[in-house]
């Protein structure tokens, strides 16, 4: 059987998020109430967890989060680790048994700092590097979370399973974001569950994009590897890219991704219509075609976002305290709260959160 | 030496039904059907080219056109025609001539790649309910992002094309071919909203008005290019070489050289237009990049230059050099390519096939991070909507059309352009000849033709849940090989079917 990366898998899926607006704490047993509602969604060959401000007392550190096939790949992994970065805490990530969880890797995380001083660019671009570098190269090893205050669990099961083997019911976050898979295959690897994360960025998405190799080709001539072969990975890269290397803004990120369709584009007023072109003209290989719904969660925002014919379903609540995104309403429903109407995200319409902010 | 082996290649098939109503006689510009002095209707089957117009006119549907059923002693090397060839070289001495593209059998790549369609995980959109966008820009693109004090995106370009349709027009001169074809193809880019290509000889006066459509060519003969011209047209093309003849030069001989192309050349009427193998200030890669921008200087940088290229051995590096000498597309021509006329063993055995070329260029382009710098347009034998979308899968940002649009206009391929007679008023310079293309119905058959390939691109694209045509480009995972070697899907990089 071949691993992710090797092959491509197209899946199906359930997302779900809760985003506290004004930053009060949630405890994880209601993000998988959410998941756990969406079961039929799932089919047990995948799941997983992204928590914000889970971390406070190593807020300033990198949290490196990793999976290891055995000791050896861990000895190596760190010994590498030990010669660049100050390690501050480093643990085996707690988890309980659970029937559907079975043959997990070695879970490990690592609060770390880069021992050499950088300017924050760059210091970004060398955790990235360096990480994507670990899971290329040191065969048995992948890191799967590397932000600051947050983390990301994930494993092969159905995601509730995975939600209390990780024992998500102990951490507090700020933002929750699930993801419960329905591969077409039997990937049977921990890494090509989701979220996807890269620094404090973590996506999960439910689709599977008509122009993979479209945006595969792009990202690739600007140096991202995309070794997991996997729509998320392709859309991480993507809003990394357009986010980090060329400095646009979630809302823009956006009009690129899921563009406006020239038919609307033509209705518009000049100025609009010249802006949209213009990302049209020059970033065309970064649209995506084909159905998806994906959640961004990144420090202290959240960002949802539907293709452009609204081909997966998304939905939204909100309340005074808190914003729940889910791919069914059910989800929304189970947590029993009380929130405004519940109402679909439109095709290609961007919503997003930053704490702080208005939302746009 | 009078060729005695010379057979005729056709039979000309006259039923009872015929009537003798002479408009045979009046449409064979070759003279094959005539009267004789009793006023009997007579063959001279020796002239006919098998070019179809007799058959198309005859209203009592009484002719029919065969091949010569005669046969040379039978040997599968030495064909008919390779003896034949023999017969006249030995005879009459000089390079063989031929007109529009490679007619020899040879592997079609395109014929081995068969299309992907979504199923279950991914649903197929549906043209008639949902936008499918065939919207292409060809030009440089701007990934350097840049804000003003008050953070606004400063929405600042490099001179692009933007076409409704991924298709444009190829580079046809007038001389090559006639004064109304070369209406009906401008008329019909308006339309579409593409572009009509005038090719190397010059931009008639009649056409500056439409330079919203037109891309004009400077050629290694530079013939009809003033500043004039260098305003009317959108875009500029420098043509180093084309497909039918890769490494050599035109010639555009005397008796299709006549005022109205004089004029267009800038040339005395009546002499022989000869465009040299090479631009003789072009021996080099650095030469290049000197023409590019003195025509950029020229434009005021507000028009892409658009470099022409045969697809040769070594296509992928030089499209990697043209595309560091300031070039904003890049056109490559396929050995199918046509022309008006060309050596018939340049035609058949100089260049590779455009589907390979392709290929490996936008590979290369993307090994070198140049492909976001230069876009591609791919031509030489694009046939059907299918084939345009296989290139474009491949890796081209557009193609182009020449033979398939001449076809569109009536042209049956007798490929017999090079004799300036062309019953069909389409390659030819003759006043009567020229007479019987009438723009408009031109133009209408090139803008149905588009449309008919537009909207079956529209349905393949929605098939493969693709509803931006931009999506597809260079979107191999949408092709699978049959009947291909591993060696060639490894430079195609596609997969095999079932793989």
């Amino acid at each position: 059987m071949k691993r992710e990366g090797e092959v491509r898998i197209p899946a199906g899926c359930a997302i779900a998020a809760i985003f506290s607006k004004d930053g009060h704490l949630v405890d994880g047993s209601r993000i998988i109430t959410m998941i756990q509602t969406m079961h039929e969604r799932s089919n047990g060959l995948g799941g997983g967890f992204v928590g914000y401000d889970i971390y406070p007392e190593y807020q300033d550190d990198y949290a490196i989060h990793m999976f290891f096939d055995d000791l050896t790949a861990k000895r190596t992994f760190e010994s590498e680790l030990f010669d660049k970065f100050k390690v501050f805490k480093y643990e085996e990530i707690p988890t309980r048994q659970n029937p559907g969880v079975v043959s997990s890797p070695l879970i490990w995380r690592y609060f770390v700092l880069p021992l050499e001083q950088r300017t924050m660019k760059e210091e970004e671009n060398f955790m990235v590097a360096t990480m994507l570098d670990i899971n290329e190269r040191i065969e048995g090893a992948y890191c799967f979370s590397m932000g600051k205050n947050m983390g990301v669990f994930k494993g092969v099961g159905y995601p509730e399973d995975l939600g209390d083997f990780y024992m998500l019911e102990k951490y507090q976050a700020t933002c929750w974001i699930a993801h419960g898979r329905y591969p077409t295959n039997t990937p049977g690897w921990w890494g090509g569950a989701h979220p996807f994360s890269l620094l404090d960025m973590a996506l999960v998405h439910n689709g599977e994009i008509s122009s993979y190799d479209t945006n595969r080709k792009m990202l690739e001539m600007v140096g991202y590897k995309c070794s997991l072969q996997t729509d998320t990975e392709a859309i991480a890269y993507m809003i990394d890219d357009l986010t980090r290397h060329h400095g646009f803004t979630l809302e823009e990120c956006a009009h690129i991704l899921a563009a406006p369709f020239w038919s609307e584009i033509e209705k518009m007023e000049d100025g609009q219509k010249n802006y949209y072109t213009y990302l049209r003209k020059n970033f065309a290989d970064y649209l995506i075609c084909g159905p998806f719904s994906i959640i961004v969660g990144f420090k202290d925002g959240i960002m949802a976002l539907n293709d452009r014919c609204k081909l997966r379903s998304l939905v939204m609540a909100e309340n005074e305290s808190t914003l729940y995104l889910a791919s069914e309403e059910s989800a929304i429903r189970a947590l029993k709260e009380d929130v405004d109407k519940i109402s679909c995200i439109r095709a290609s319409e961007a919503v997003i959160y930053k704490r702080g902010e208005k939302h746009a | 030496m009078r060729n005695i082996y010379a057979l005729n290649e056709y039979e000309v098939l006259r039923s009872d039904r015929c009537d003798t109503c002479g408009v045979c006689v009046k449409q064979c510009g070759y003279g094959v059907h005539y009267f004789d002095e009793n006023h009997r209707l007579c063959v001279d089957e020796m002239k006919c080219v098998n070019c179809q117009r007799c058959v198309v006119f005859c209203h009592a549907h009484a002719l029919k056109i065969i091949r010569n059923r005669n046969e040379m002693h039978h040997n599968d090397y030495w064909s008919e025609r390779e003896r034949k060839e023999i017969y006249k070289q030995a005879t009459q001495s000089g390079i063989l001539l031929s007109s529009m593209g490679s007619s020899q059998k040879q592997k079609c790549y395109f014929d081995h790649l068969m299309l992907n369609a979504s199923q279950v995980t991914n649903p197929s959109i549906d043209p008639l309910r949902e936008p499918m966008e065939t919207k292409v820009f060809l030009g440089k693109k701007t990934r350097d992002v840049s804000r003003d004090e008050n953070g606004k995106l400063i929405l600042k370009d490099e001179a692009y094309l933007k076409l409704d349709v991924p298709i444009l027009f190829s580079a046809m001169s007038l001389g090559a071919i006639s004064y109304p074809a070369h209406k009906s193809i401008l008329e019909a880019a308006k339309e579409c909203n593409t572009y009509y290509n005038a090719g190397e000889g010059g931009l008639h006066p009649d056409f500056f008005k439409d330079k919203e459509h037109v891309i004009v060519q400077v050629a290694s003969g530079r013939f009809g290019i003033e500043k004039k011209v260098l305003d009317a047209c959108a875009a500029v093309e420098i043509k180093i070489g084309q497909g039918a003849k890769p490494g050599i030069g035109g010639h555009l001989p005397s008796n299709k050289n006549t005022e109205i192309v004089a004029k267009t050349r800038m040339i005395q009427q009546g002499s022989e237009a000869i465009s040299p193998a090479p631009h003789h200030d072009i021996y080099s890669i650095e030469d290049l990049h000197q023409l590019v921008m003195l025509i950029k200087e020229a434009t005021h940088y507000t028009k892409p230059v658009i470099v022409k290229v045969a697809a040769v051995h070594n296509i992928s590096a030089i499209t990697s050099g043209i595309a560091r000498s300031g070039a904003d597309i890049i056109c490559i021509d396929g050995y199918r390519g046509g022309s008006g006329a060309a050596p018939t063993r340049i035609r058949d055995h100089v260049g590779i096939p455009i589907e390979l070329a392709i290929a490996s260029v936008d590979e290369r382009l993307r090994e070198e991070g140049l492909r976001d710098q230069v876009s591609l347009i791919a031509s030489g034998g694009i046939r059907n909507s299918a084939d345009v979308v296989k290139a474009i899968a491949l890796g081209a940002d557009a193609v182009s059309i020449g033979t398939a649009a001449l076809v569109a206009l009536g042209c049956h391929l007798c490929q017999n352009c090079h004799s300036g007679i062309c019953n069909w008023g389409i390659a030819t310079q003759r006043e009567d000849l020229c007479a019987r293309l009438n723009p408009q119905i031109g133009k209408q058959a090139l803008v149905n033709l588009i449309r008919s390939w537009t909207y079956e691109i529209r349905e393949i694209m929605g098939g493969m849940g693709i509803n931006s045509i931009e999506s597809l480009k260079g979107n191999r995972l949408m092709l699978a090989a049959v009947d291909l070697n591993e060696k060639e899907c490894e430079i195609l990089k596609v997969r095999y079917a079932g793989e």
